[in-house]
């Protein structure tokens, strides 16, 4: 094992394209990703505003599973893909350090079934782990098609770096874009990268949750973009899905394809599209786009 | 061998114990009363006693009335820090005809009082250290202070306004004077800007005259485009190696026709002058400003044609003909200093606002620093005092950020002190000169210096826009057709409760004030320290602002701290006096914390000769020993520590002195 993978509920529902092209991606790259057992929910952002001590067990307790599968080494290297899961399990590893009281109830109540607590686990984003662990040198090695000519609005969204900037700049963060490049591909200047696609608010009050997904795609495609990347299944469901109903509310059509920037890599790297989950796009990915990188030129829609 | 009846001719030594309350400091913590009953137990202590200001007048007397009365031999004071009060009580002990060294002084105030919460806990500790110094007093020396005589003279580190000041007061009182500028030419961060607040009066008009009196005056020596490499020795004598950094113009032979400049083979200036912060170009041969002083041209090996290729037709040359002035072979030279006192006045640097990627700095070309926007302003900078975006337009509009990189727990807590000033300086020359609508986004508008306050009225009465609160960000996400193109300002207006966008064509980073970026390696090279932030650290904040822990070492200006410049230049002036007050003085005592070395025990290992930094000892091939040349020791310690056989001792710092301290402090624990 390289690393645990902690999946978390979106990659096995809305979000299983992330999985799948992730894996993919992975397997390509020759990096082992073991799936941490009897993970449970991450504790999210909705728990945390009803209990928070119970928000907390809940994420350190997937922390103490994680523990178990250090084969004796003094730590463990755990992705977690989605936004809220790398929030959520970082945050918990911090409030059990800077709130001892916290702390203390959390490690008991997991001692209670029989989960010791050490803190030794690091949660790592797949973004940290391809730029920093594996290196762009190396995925670029992987390349088949550089995505030559593809234009990509690079979207971090809010939670992978915020409040705690691990891996890049809390305001500014360069990653995906520097990733983008290295499998070939063009990335539009966009200072809207890190700024909020609506997230719940989406569904509780669409009206104003809409009008931020639709900000952030608006201005990406005025700058010229092809395709949004994303690295969470919120804000990938966000911008691609409620863009019909953006048309209705906004009289507007922006047609603008929203993927996961693990199916761009996997793109790149001429793996079969249904592995990479790019069938399952509500907005396809143009055909003259695809033509370019897929062998043959053939148009993948499914 | 010293040992505790070495002083006190057979008797057995009598100790007085005096306890400081110093007001509440001490006694509002610590149990006072019984402290002293507990002084009264130790052996050897002939008398304790409490006072509420044992450094007042009163309180001294008491202690020489004492001292008398009881015959006492040895003296010991619990009250405050040593570096407050030491002298007085050691004056106290000699007034009395006690050696001053047979005293101790016991710091219950910062080491106790006001580090401890719990007063049980203070007290207990109060008198473990009162035990401690009681025993450790016993072992003391009669000493005397070293005398050394004050070698005349000051380097002044750094040409900015702090150096140039405190260089002219002392010269002009006499004493002879080096001032060291890294850069090649003195005048530093003033001579960048256009006008200063708030009174508008031009930089360049108040400082050249100066600049021009340093390089002329006769008492002055200017090493510019020089650092200091090393510095030894102590106060009244230090010894200052000097680097000066080729600048391939021999300053001897330049008359500062600036012939050369003109006969360079490039016939535009091409590349970025640094002193124009990349906004003017230069030639390979230059002078950065039109006042520089010295006003010598240099020569950059990285542009300049001759060194690249070594085939230039050398227009230089000869243009400055017979005169001989260029030499492509100048090399560092390293020139020696003996002088009685240093003044560091090495100032600051302003923070890269690049740190701060969502205010566009180097990602959008119109968003500008303050200092970048000096030299915009200024009459001999890169657009001759015209206002230019980079497309060759005016602006229209402008916003200005203020505490960029102050204030901020992700950059630099400290306020910087002159933004808001300099931010109310520049909106109103922005106004002045283009017309331009010109916002300021402030947290709070600090303006608390003479005519300041006044200042801001004026400029609330010009028209000028405040909105208060931190920008979020500025981009060129543009929303409507008027923020096409231009820089949006995200703010929160926190005076109407609302987020404003606000489209400028210019911005301007009112960016805060930054320790240099080698502060650190300048106290190693000085052994002086830093505060909080890395700026320099004073004595005493209040009562030895100028002064630092290394004695004959001072500070000026903005190296010790954000200051603007009537700051800065009184800040300079106390430097100087300081200086002056030392170099006066023929003679000065010193500390007699020297090493010495008891042959009996010495084995001849020699360890200590090769550690000595002072090279103070040598070894002695006929007796077989290590011996010191007293006069060279600095009292650094090395030996001590480090003699096998303990032959190696210090003054004040013995083995026998520190052991029956620990001793003393440790007896009954565990």
């Amino acid at each position: 094992m390289d690393y645990l993978y902690y999946p978390g509920c979106s990659s096995k529902g809305n979000g299983i394209a992330y999985e799948e092209s992730l894996k993919a991606v992975f397997d390509a790259l020759d990096v082992r990703m073991d799936e941490l057992p009897d993970w449970n929910c991450c504790g999210a952002t909705s728990y945390m505003s009803v209990d928070e001590w119970k928000a907390v067990a809940l994420a350190a307790r997937n922390l103490g599973l994680a523990e178990r599968q250090a084969d004796g080494k003094d730590g463990v290297d755990m992705i977690a893909a989605c936004s809220a899961c790398y929030l959520g399990l970082i945050r918990a590893q911090r409030y059990i350090t800077d709130y001892p009281e916290l702390g203390k109830q959390v490690t008991a109540g997991l001692e209670a079934v029989g989960i010791s607590f050490k803190n030794r686990v690091r949660i790592r984003h797949p973004l940290d782990v391809l730029m920093n662990d594996i290196g762009t040198e190396r995925i670029a090695s992987r390349v088949k098609h550089k995505l030559a000519g593809m234009k990509v609005a690079c979207y971090y969204g809010c939670q992978i770096v915020r409040p705690y900037a691990t891996f890049d700049d809390q305001q500014s963060p360069v990653m995906m874009d520097r990733l983008m490049a290295a499998i070939g591909a063009e990335t539009v200047n966009w200072p809207l990268k890190t700024r909020c696609c609506g997230g719940s608010l989406s569904g509780t009050v669409p009206e104003t949750g809409l009008r931020l997904s639709f900000i952030l795609l608006k201005e990406a495609k005025k700058r010229g973009a092809d395709v949004v990347a994303t690295a969470c299944p919120l804000c990938q469901f966000n911008l691609e899905c409620n863009q019909g109903e953006m048309r209705r509310l906004f009289g507007e059509s922006l047609d603008l394809p929203v993927v996961y920037f693990t199916q761009l890599m996997g793109l790149a790297f001429g793996l079969p599209s249904r592995a990479l989950g790019i069938q399952r796009l509500f907005i396809p990915l143009p055909a003259h786009l695809l033509s370019r990188v897929q062998e043959g030129g053939r148009n993948v829609r499914v | 061998m010293s040992g505790f009846n070495s002083s006190t001719n057979g008797h057995p030594p009598r100790i007085g114990v005096f306890i400081c309350h110093c007001g509440t400091n001490i006694a509002g913590k610590v149990n006072v009363p019984e402290v002293v009953e507990f002084a009264r137990t130790l052996p050897f202590v002939a008398v304790a006693k409490e006072y509420k200001y044992m450094c007042s007048d009163p309180g001294q007397e008491m202690i020489k009335h004492d001292i008398q009365q009881y015959g006492l031999t040895r003296l010991l004071v619990a009250a405050c820090s040593p570096h407050i009060h030491e002298e007085t009580f050691r004056k106290v002990a000699s007034e009395a005809s006690i050696n001053p060294f047979l005293f101790q002084m016991v710091n219950i105030r910062e080491l106790v009082s006001w580090v401890t919460e719990d007063g049980h806990e203070a007290t207990e500790k109060a008198k473990a250290m009162i035990r401690a110094a009681a025993k450790r007093v016993l072992f003391h020396d009669e000493l005397e202070p070293k005398k050394y005589p004050v070698k005349p003279g000051v380097v002044v580190v750094g040409g900015g306004i702090a150096g140039i000041h405190a260089a002219l007061v002392m010269a002009d009182a006499g004493e002879r004077v080096y001032l060291v500028e890294r850069e090649p030419s003195i005048g530093g961060h003033m001579a960048m800007f256009d006008k200063t607040f708030p009174t508008l009066d031009c930089a360049a008009c108040i400082l050249t005259p100066k600049m021009t009196t340093v390089r002329r005056h006769p008492n002055i020596t200017v090493l510019s485009y020089s650092e200091v490499v090393e510095v030894s020795g102590f106060v009244g004598n230090f010894k200052v190696k000097v680097k000066k950094k080729p600048r391939y113009v021999v300053e001897e032979k330049c008359v500062g026709c600036y012939e050369c400049i003109e006969a360079c083979v490039f016939k535009e200036p091409r590349f970025p002058n640094e002193f124009d912060l990349g906004l003017g170009k230069r030639k390979p041969i230059y002078v950065p400003f039109p006042q520089a002083v010295p006003p010598v041209p240099m020569i950059d090996p990285e542009t300049c044609i001759q060194f690249r290729t070594g085939k230039c037709p050398k227009g230089c040359v000869n243009a400055c003909g017979d005169r001989d002035g260029i030499d492509f072979d100048q090399k560092d030279e390293i020139v020696e200093l003996e002088v009685g006192g240093i003044i560091v006045a090495t100032g600051f640097d302003t923070f890269d606002a690049s740190r701060l990627p969502y205010y566009g700095y180097g990602i959008y070309p119109n968003v500008y620093t303050g200092l970048e926007v000096e030299r915009l302003l200024n009459a001999s900078g890169p657009t001759g005092g015209e206002v230019l975006l980079r497309n060759g337009q005016k602006p229209q509009s402008v916003g200005i950020i203020h505490c960029v990189g102050s204030r901020d727990e992700n950059t630099n807590r400290w306020c910087s002190r002159v933004c808001c000033m300099y931010s109310l300086k520049l909106a109103h020359l922005m106004k002045e000169r283009t017309g331009a609508e010109v916002y300021n986004f402030y947290i709070d508008i600090r303006a608390p210096g003479k005519g300041y306050e006044e200042f801001y009225d004026r400029l609330l009465q010009e028209g000028v826009h405040f909105i208060r609160g931190k920008v979020a960000e500025v981009s060129d996400w543009a929303m409507t057709p008027d923020e096409e193109n231009r820089l949006v300002i995200r703010v929160e207006d926190t005076l109407i409760g609302m987020v404003r966008r606000i489209p400028v064509d210019m911005v301007i980073l009112s960016v805060g004030l930054e320790p240099q970026r080698d502060a650190q390696e300048v106290t190693k090279l000085f052994n002086i320290s830093c505060s909080t932030g890395n700026w320099f650290m004073e004595r005493h904040p209040k009562l030895a602002p100028v002064s630092t822990m290394s004695a004959g070492i001072y500070l000026a200006g903005a190296c010790q701290g954000p200051k603007d410049i009537p700051d800065t230049v009184a800040q300079a002036g106390a430097a100087a006096a300081e200086v002056l007050a030392l170099t006066h003085k023929s003679v000065i005592e010193v500390e007699p914390n020297t090493a010495f070395i008891d042959e009996r025990y010495c084995s001849g290992c020699q360890i200590c000769v090769g550690l000595c930094p002072y090279s103070a000892i040598y070894y002695d091939e006929e007796k077989k020993v290590a011996v010191l040349n007293e006069p060279l020791c600095l009292g650094c310690g090395v030996c001590a520590a480090a003699c096998p056989s303990g032959a190696a001792q210090q003054h004040l710092f013995q083995d026998e002195q520190l052991y029956a301290e620990i001793e003393g402090a440790l007896v009954g624990v565990g």
